[in-house]
Parts: C-alpha cells; sequence; structure tokens
C-alpha cells in the first residue's frame, strides 16, 4: 500500500478563533504505481488533503499513512508540486532541480548527476544554465517535475499543475508528465478541477463532497493508454466518464 | 540644433543592437543622458549669470566661479581634503555598521513572530522620532569627536533597512517554505535557501534608502558638533558669512552620497541578475 488515508478529519482554527472542518472522516487508499486523481468543489479540501499527506500539517483525527508507515512530518518518501512552480527564481534550473537534493545529503557530483538525468527526462535538456524566467510556464512545469523526481520520491502529489497553463500547453504538459510518470513508476495522487483531465490521466477518480470534504465516489477508469492522455482524449467513453464525475459534483443542481 | 540630432542619430544606431522593443515613436530616439545633460549646463550657465544680472551679492549666491575659486582656497588652506575623507568614511562606516544591524535585527524578528509582535510597537515609536535630534544628546554623551556623528548616522540608516527586511520576511511565499520543508530542510535550512533570498530585493531597496539618508546623518552629526568634516565647513563657512564655501561643501557631500548610492545599484543589478529586467 502506497497511500492509504484512515478516517481523516482535519479542522482548522480560523483567525476569528472558530472551528472550521476542512474534510470530514476521508478514507481511501492507493496501491503502488497506482495514479488517482481527486475532484471536488473548491474549497472542499483537496489541499488540505494533499498537505496532510506531504506531512506539512497532522490530521485532527485520523492517520495518513505512506508506505505504511504515519506521516508524522515532512518526508523523504513524498515529493509534491502545486499550480505555482515555485521555482527558486535566483538559482539556474539545475540547481533548481538539485534543490531538494541538497538537505539529503547526496553529495554534489552525484546531485548534478541526477538532476541532469531528470532534466532530459522532462526535455529541458540544454535549458540547465537558465534562469526560471527565460523559461515559458509550461517549461517551468516540467522544471518542477524534474526537481520532483529528482527526490525519487514514492508519491507524487500534484495539486493542479496544469491550471495555470493554455489549452495547448496543458495538453502536451498532460501527455509528456503522464509519459514520465509511467515510465517511473511512480505512484501519483492528482488534485484537479478538470474532470476531463482526471479522466485522461488517472486509473481511479475520488469524487469529494462539499466542505467539509468527504469521498462521495470513486471511479475505476477502465481505459487503456493511461501513459498517452492525447490517445485517450479521443476514445468516445472518456465522455461517458466526465458525465458520472459531473453528476457526482451535482453541478446542475447548483447550476439551478 | 544640427549637432544634436546627429549626435542622438549616432547614438541610436549601437543602442539598436540590444533586443529591445524597438520604438516606432520618435520619442525614443532622444537620450535621456543628453538632455539631463543639456539641463545641467543650463543650470550652470544660469548660475554663472543669472546672479549678477540681478544684482545679487555675492555673500548671498556666490557664481559658478566664485565657487570654483573658493574650491581652490579651502583645497589649499582650509585641508578640505581631510575634511571630505574624514566624512566619506563615517557616511560608510555609519551605513555599513547601521545597515548590519538593521539587517541581522530584521531578520531576528522575521523568524521569531513572538518577539517581532512584543518590539514592533517602540520600532515604530523609534521610527517615527526624528533621529537627528539625537545628535546633542550623543554630544553630551560622548563629547566632541567622532562618535556622536557615528552613532546618528548608524541610527538613521537602522530602521529602513530593518522595516524593510521585516517587511520582505513577513511576505515570503508560505508555499516555497513548505516545499523546503518538505525537503527535509531544517529552521536555518529554510532561512538561507529561501528567506533570505527571497528577501534579498527588498534589502537592496532598504540599502539603497539608508544610503541616502547616511550622508544627513553624518552632515547633522558634523554640523552640531566637531571639528572635522563637511559638516563642519558648512556651519564654519556660515558663521563667517561665506556663501561660496557652504555651496561647495554641499555639494561635496551630495557627491559623497551619490557614489555610495551609485555602488549600491551597482551591487544591486549583480546580486538580483536572476531578476527579469525591462527592456527599454
Ligand atoms: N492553514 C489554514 N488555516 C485555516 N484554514 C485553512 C487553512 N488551509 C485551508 N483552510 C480552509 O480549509 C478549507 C479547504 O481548503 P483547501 O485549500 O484544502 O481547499 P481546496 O479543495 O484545495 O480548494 P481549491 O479547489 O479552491 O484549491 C478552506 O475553507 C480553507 O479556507
Ligand atoms: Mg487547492
Amino acid at each position: 500500500m502506497a497511500l492509504e488515508f484512515r478516517n481523516v478529519t482535519k479542522k482548522f482554527t480560523t483567525n476569528a478563533g472558530d472551528r472550521l472542518t476542512a474534510v470530514s472522516d476521508v478514507s481511501f487508499r492507493v496501491d503502488e504505481g497506482e495514479f488517482v486523481s481527486v475532484v471536488g468543489p473548491s474549497g472542499c479540501g483537496k489541499s488540505t488533503i494533499l498537505s496532510m499527506t506531504a506531512g506539512l500539517y497532522q490530521p485532527s483525527d485520523g492517520e495518513v499513512l505512506v508506505s505504511d508507515a504515519a506521516v508524522t512530518g515532512p518526508n523523504a518518501h513524498v515529493g509534491f508540486m502545486l499550480q505555482k512552480d515555485l521555482l527558486l527564481p535566483w538559482r539556474s534550473i539545475i540547481s533548481n532541480i538539485e534543490f531538494g537534493l541538497e538537505a539529503r545529503g547526496v553529495a554534489k557530483a552525484e546531485r548534478r548527476a541526477r538532476a541532469m538525468k531528470e532534466l532530459e527526462h522532462c526535455q529541458l535538456a540544454g535549458f540547465d544554465s537558465h534562469y526560471p524566467y527565460q523559461l515559458s510556464g509550461g517549461m517551468r512545469q516540467r522544471a518542477a517535475l524534474a526537481r520532483t523526481l529528482a527526490i525519487d520520491p514514492e508519491i507524487i502529489l500534484l495539486d493542479e499543475p496544469f491550471s495555470a497553463l493554455d489549452a495547448q500547453t496543458k495538453l502536451l504538459l498532460q501527455n509528456s508528465f503522464a509519459g514520465t510518470i509511467a515510465k517511473t513508476g511512480k505512484t501519483t495522487l492528482l488534485i484537479t478541477h478538470d474532470l476531463v483531465e482526471a479522466v485522461l490521466m488517472s486509473d481511479r477518480i475520488l469524487v469529494l463532497s462539499e466542505r467539509p470534504g468527504t469521498v462521495v465516489a470513486e471511479i475505476k477508469v477502465d481505459l487503456p493508454k493511461r501513459d498517452r492522455p492525447i490517445e485517450r482524449r479521443v476514445m468516445p467513453e472518456v465522455s461517458d466518464y466526465a458525465a458520472q464525475l459531473f453528476k457526482h459534483l451535482k453541478l446542475e443542481e447548483k447550476a439551478a | 540644433m544640427t549637432d544634436t540630432t546627429q549626435a542622438v542619430a549616432g547614438r541610436s544606431a549601437p543602442a539598436a543592437k540590444a533586443p529591445a522593443s524597438k520604438g516606432t515613436r520618435p520619442m525614443r530616439l532622444a537620450n535621456p543622458l543628453y538632455a539631463s545633460l543639456g539641463l545641467l549646463v543650463l543650470v550652470l550657465l544660469a548660475w554663472e549669470f543669472l546672479p549678477p544680472a540681478l544684482d545679487v551679492p555675492k555673500f548671498i549666491i556666490p557664481t559658478l566661479t566664485d565657487c570654483l575659486a573658493e574650491l581652490s582656497r579651502m583645497w589649499a588652506f582650509e585641508g578640505l581634503l581631510g575634511h571630505f575623507l574624514s566624512t566619506a568614511l563615517y557616511t560608510v562606516l555609519g551605513f555599513a555598521i547601521g545597515s548590519l544591524l538593521g539587517a541581522v535585527l530584521g531578520y531576528l524578528l522575521g523568524m521569531s513572530e513572538f518577539w517581532e509582535k512584543v518590539l514592533s510597537p517602540y520600532i515604530l515609536a523609534l521610527q517615527i522620532a526624528p533621529k537627528v535630534a539625537f545628535a546633542p544628546l550623543f554630544i553630551m554623551w560622548f563629547g566632541y569627536n567622532a562618535m556622536p556623528k557615528l552613532l546618528v548616522t548608524v541610527l538613521i540608516v537602522f530602521f529602513p533597512v530593518l522595516v524593510n527586511v521585516l517587511q520582505a520576511m513577513r511576505t515570503v511565499d508560505r508555499d516555497l517554505v513548505n516545499l523546503a520543508r518538505a525537503y527535509n530542510l531544517g529552521r536555518l535550512g529554510v532561512f538561507w535557501k529561501v528567506e533570505m533570498p527571497s528577501t534579498l530585493p527588498n534589502l537592496m531597496a532598504g540599502l539603497r534608502i539608508a544610503s541616502t539618508l547616511a550622508v544627513i546623518g553624518v552632515t547633522v552629526g558634523e554640523l552640531v558638533g566637531g571639528n572635522t568634516g563637511l559638516g563642519f565647513l558648512i556651519s564654519y563657512g556660515g558663521g563667517q558669512a561665506n556663501a561660496a564655501m557652504v555651496f561647495n561643501a554641499i555639494l561635496l557631500l551630495t557627491v559623497i552620497g551619490y557614489a555610495l548610492y551609485f555602488a549600491l545599484v551597482k551591487i544591486e543589478t549583480r546580486v538580483l541578475h536572476y531578476l527579469p529586467r525591462a527592456e527599454h
């Protein structure tokens, strides 16, 4: 079992002093090598789930397990990526990719070698000495993925990594991420607002309710070509899956 | 007239090497440097010829040539070089000490929300208090030596640096800090690898402001007490109704401030090379 949430509830204390339940009684499991997406209305606690997996916050109740060990703090098993690329503007691309390795006592030469390898995986060869501002948004996200992969995490957490990109870049990037992730065999948790994206990229999709978020549906995507979203896109079943998600999110009722 | 247009045209050719957005507007062709220099010439000419034309006496507004003559007299008989170097030295020294203290305290408070809250009302109060007014007090405490002017300078430089650093520490991207934490960096690691570099642009801005204030600090210190420095020459010249001496001292003080400011801008463009620069 790569990742497991056991009856996890997270409450925040707001600035006003009262308690806000972000997620309530969330349970799910993700197998090794699986690609699972989480969809749900805005503010339902998706990012909170990600932060708890990364060990940035502790659950108020319940347990988060990564590789069968309870998560008690930031740890080497997990790498995460957000909508913002979070590249350090003062570092060149290659030393950004090395960033995650520095605190882990990896020797300098080996750091560079691993970073170079990931740079190539993410189709950024030749951009090692560029600075982030010299790259396009899509390239910056690829650099962020390279940085995430460089630490060789067991699980990759992606929080809407494509949502700031234009439609075409998004498609290409989804494809390149999917290929890279499939090749490395990493377990992945993708948080997204884009229902079609969830269908194109995942083995399984978890649907969360309104806040306090809890898992209301779990949909297995029975389609081939997980590593090639561009090819999945044209399959007729995609719209059926998207329609299912649509229904679970009760979007029509809300629009009414 | 023709001369200037030619000079401008000649200048725009090498400038086109930079892949800047080449303006199609004719305004783009005018080089601001030439305009600035032209303005300087105009002001100097007015300075030289306007006061005598308007019958303004020399001890009210000395002309440019009066000032230059006085400058060489000051050099020969008043030990101008010594005064100049003393002021320059204490400006740089006060700036260095004050900004170092401001930056260190800014970072320390930025790392501890508790102490920041405890100290912030006092910092605000001290920031509002006119620092130069402390000069007489420092003279009472330390006597007529270099200490008072150094202290005034340190005090006046300290706050803009402190406030800029503190402000920047408060606004460091939380997600960036979380990322660093997720990569197993400890408190110090987060500071050196994320917070410190993130706040560098604000630190540099604070230093730039501080550099202009440093000259004020030293000048006030010298005006109030002591017998060295350009500030002393100002009060000495003032006492003798020697306006040219005052003018010269003010000019030289400006030169010191300008040099310091310019050096900082140079350092800043070096250190912050990774920031995308607006193409002109
Ligand atoms: N550190 C925090 N302190 C207090 N409240 C928080 C904190 N982080 C999140 N929340 C609250 O928890 C709820 C869930 O937030 P979260 O960011 O997980 O939502 P989300 O599902 O990721 O939303 P979106 O889809 O808009 O990104 C929100 O109401 C938010 O205000
Ligand atoms: Mg979110």
